[in-house]
């Protein structure tokens, strides 16, 4: 009698430890809040303000997500993560989903059993120097000393880039954004190196970024996106589709300002679809018709967070470039809602 | 008559495993041991079982690949092409190398705060207990941090010795101290540089035999040779002689102002002095503490006995005090010495390359090994801090009280 008392325990807890593992989505669901990886603090694309209210391109993200599942954009908890910590918060589950300026890498896709489910900045490896340096190319840097953060593709690119040029240079290795900038600042390395927007974004926080000047050089691909743990493939089309249809949203002319609009009449059988008045698209992934309506309203569509958080006319001042729709002659392009 | 015998001999029964004192502490043991195995077993197949779900496997493979990496401080060889394991001796040998400089000068700042710390002298005294409690009440991660904070920002930076009317200049046009580390120059072993070099260290043999003699004759005939001055000269003389004989075989290599960097010499990196420095001046409080415990646990009718006879204070401590106090104070100091070793794992803040910046940093990193790569430091730490252990065990032994 006892024994089988036991055994009934084992088999339901195996049941909902089961259970518990399985879908993401309805973890999210259940907790009310999303758990969203974002960097330590990286101005433009995540930072938090003296209010401690997060902003930035990547909590765009995580506001569009939180918005689409649980209809709230502010129903988030964001988690800073170092470049060290950050795949071991995703894969052991203490973060729903990682927005921070991660590269798409075939290793981290296939070894690290992670999905990244799109590209929503293309980027690449830049240089920052003092203007005093008087250098204007990645490859007069012979010698240099180079403040680079640990952990991350940059360190390997690095590595590779001055080796294919065959001149020398020393690492010295940082842990955060701020720490490089503090280091690079008091002179300790004669250049920073991260992705470019990294740089500008770092650049905008500098009492005077005038004295200090890109290089032209970009060393390597930086595909930057969200990713979220393997197998989980119901989680991973609900982040996947949130992120695309801000992309959609921009490319069908729905904006913050004209989505109410948009959603009660419009001839765009597509738009209609995006918006959920016609067709089962939330249904479809289980959520409400109006997920992506939520997610848009968040934030705005992707030209709107673009220009709001790192465009030219914010101090980072990045151009919209690769990052331009595909109609513009950018790279952004989103599979069909239907 | 009666016929003695034995008294009926007990069999063994199973109870008697709970029941019978001689059997009870074996039992309990051996059930502390199968406890043991079981929780290492179910935690080992539960790992095993969450990476299988998850579609990964423990292999160690990545050892073997390319790290991919460079490194700012190699004493051995290594470029980003050399496999992660090789730089992971790297950072073994930047460990060592940092533990083993930390110790000796925690050491000597130790001893000396620990008997300045019971001087008769009250400045002196007050400053060391200000010392000793400033250093040991504040943790070792905001030393490390204010020290290396305070040399790059106060330090000049390698630009600074540039121009026509630099801001800074090489201290003896040799040395330059910059924010990124100190350049010294380095020696340059030219043809017949071998013979000085053994010459040098026949000389340093040389001292010790000859302390030893003057000991055995002071206990022999109760002479005393004088000892500071002989040593010197036996140490410096014939080396500086063999020099010139050789016709100056080893020349300088001076550090010199090329391109970005100091050139040429000997770089001793930022990271290394800041952590060495705050690695020292913190357990060297601690040391202090363990020396005035050590002098304060000799009686003092020892040292009034030592004076009685027309000791010196410096000679009464040194031949008297610090030789008992030692067995009180080495136990201890064994477990500074492990404590050192431990905390350079705080290198990573300073960016200095040691072992968990390498391997539990980068390696680990980039290949997303963490499980192996976390097991191979654990192994590293427990093989260093018991062999450490071991040495010092060994040296306690020699020097405790000898009971006959």
């Amino acid at each position: 009698m006892k024994k089988s008392v036991l055994i009934g325990t084992l088999t339901v807890a195996g049941l909902a430890a089961g259970i518990a593992a399985a879908g993401t989505l309805d973890d999210v669901k259940a907790r009310g809040k999303l758990n969203c990886g974002v960097t330590t603090g990286l101005v433009g694309f995540a930072a938090p303000d003296a209010n401690g209210e997060w902003s930035g391109f990547d909590v765009a993200v995580c506001r569009a997500v939180a918005a689409a599942v649980l209809n709230d954009p502010t129903a988030v908890e964001f988690i800073p993560t170092t470049g060290k910590t950050r795949f071991t918060a995703l894969a052991s589950g203490e973060i729903d989903m990682l927005a921070r300026n991660t590269t798409w890498t075939f290793s981290r896709d296939v070894d690290l059993k992670f999905d990244f489910i799109g590209i929503n900045y293309y980027d690449g490896q830049g240089f920052m120097v003092p203007k005093a340096l008087g250098v204007s190319s990645a490859k007069e840097l012979d010698g240099a000393t180079v403040c680079i953060q640990t952990g991350t593709t940059t360190e390997l690119n690095l590595a590779d880039f001055f080796r294919a040029n065959n001149i020398s240079y020393e690492p010295v290795p940082i842990e955060t954004n701020a720490e490089g900038q503090q280091q690079y600042l008091a002179g300790a390395c004669d250049t920073y190196t991260t992705d470019a927007s990294g740089l500008a974004a770092t650049r905008a926080t500098f009492e005077s970024p005038g004295d200090h000047v890109l290089l032209p050089e970009i060393i390597s691909k930086e595909p930057l996106g969200p990713l979220v743990r393997h197998g989980d493939n119901e989680w991973g089309d609900v982040v996947r589709w949130t992120v695309n249809a801000l992309v959609a949203a921009e490319e069908l002319g729905v904006t913050s300002a004209n989505i109410e609009e948009m959603s009660g009449n419009t001839n765009n059988p597509e738009v209609a679809r995006l918006l959920g008045t016609e067709g089962t698209l939330g249904e479809m992934m289980g959520l409400d018709a109006g997920w992506a309506k939520a997610a848009i309203s968040a934030g705005g569509n992707y030209g709107e967070i673009f220009s709001k958080n790192i465009g030219e006319d914010t101090p980072i001042g990045l151009a919209r470039g690769l990052n331009a729709l595909w109609t513009d002659g950018g790279l952004l392009y989103t599979p069909p809602f239907r | 008559m009666t016929i003695l015998t034995d008294p009926p001999r007990e069999s063994f029964r199973l109870s008697m495993l709970l029941y019978d004192t001689r059997y009870r502490s074996v039992t309990m043991q051996v059930i502390a041991l199968a406890v043991l195995v079981f929780a290492f077993w179910y935690l080992g197949s539960n790992v095993g079982t969450n990476l299988r779900e998850q579609g990964l496997d423990i292999s160690f493979d990545f050892l073997g690949n390319p790290a991919g990496y460079d490194i700012n401080q190699t004493l051995i060889p290594y470029t980003s092409q050399s496999t992660n394991l090789q730089a992971a001796w790297v950072g073994i040998i930047n460990t060592l190398l940092v533990a083993f400089l930390a110790c000796i000068t925690a050491t000597v700042l130790g001893v000396l705060a620990g008997v300045l710390r019971l001087s008769k002298n009250w400045l002196v005294r007050k400053l060391m207990s200000v010392y000793v409690e400033i250093f040991r009440n504040i943790p070792l991660l905001i030393w490390i941090l204010i020290i290396f904070t305070i040399m790059t920002v106060s330090m000049p930076a390698p630009n600074a010795f540039r121009g026509e009317t630099p801001s800074s200049t090489m201290f003896m046009d040799a040395f330059a101290f910059t924010n990124r580390g100190v350049y010294i120059p380095a020696p340059i072993w030219g043809p017949g540089s071998m013979v000085v070099v053994a010459t040098f260290i026949a000389s340093i043999i040389g001292v010790f035999a000859y302390r030893r003699y003057a000991t055995k004759l002071l206990f022999d005939t109760g002479r005393l040779l004088p000892m500071l001055w002989p040593s010197f000269a036996i140490f410096f003389v014939p080396t500086i002689l063999m020099f010139f004989v050789m016709g100056s075989p080893i020349g300088l290599d001076y550090p010199e102002l090329k391109g970005f960097n100091f050139k040429g010499g000997i770089q001793i990196g930022a990271p290394l002095i800041a952590l060495w420095f705050a690695l020292s001046v913190y357990t060297g409080a601690f040391i202090a503490e363990n020396v005035r415990a050590g002098i304060q646990a000799v009686s003092r009718g020892q040292s009034e006995a030592a004076a009685a006879l027309g000791l010196r204070s410096g000679r009464v401590m040194s031949l008297v005090v610090l030789p008992q106090a030692l067995r009180v104070i080495i136990p201890p100091l064994i477990s500074q010495y492990l404590n050192i070793t431990k905390n350079s794992s705080l290198a990573i803040l300073v960016g200095y390359a040691d072992i968990t910046g390498t391997l539990g940093g980068i390696t680990l990193n980039q290949t997303g090994r963490a499980i192996e790569c976390v097991v191979l430091l654990m192994a590293f730490y427990l093989t260093i801090s018991l062999t450490i252990s071991m040495v010092m065990n060994v040296y306690n032994n020699a020097t405790k009280l000898k009971e006959r």
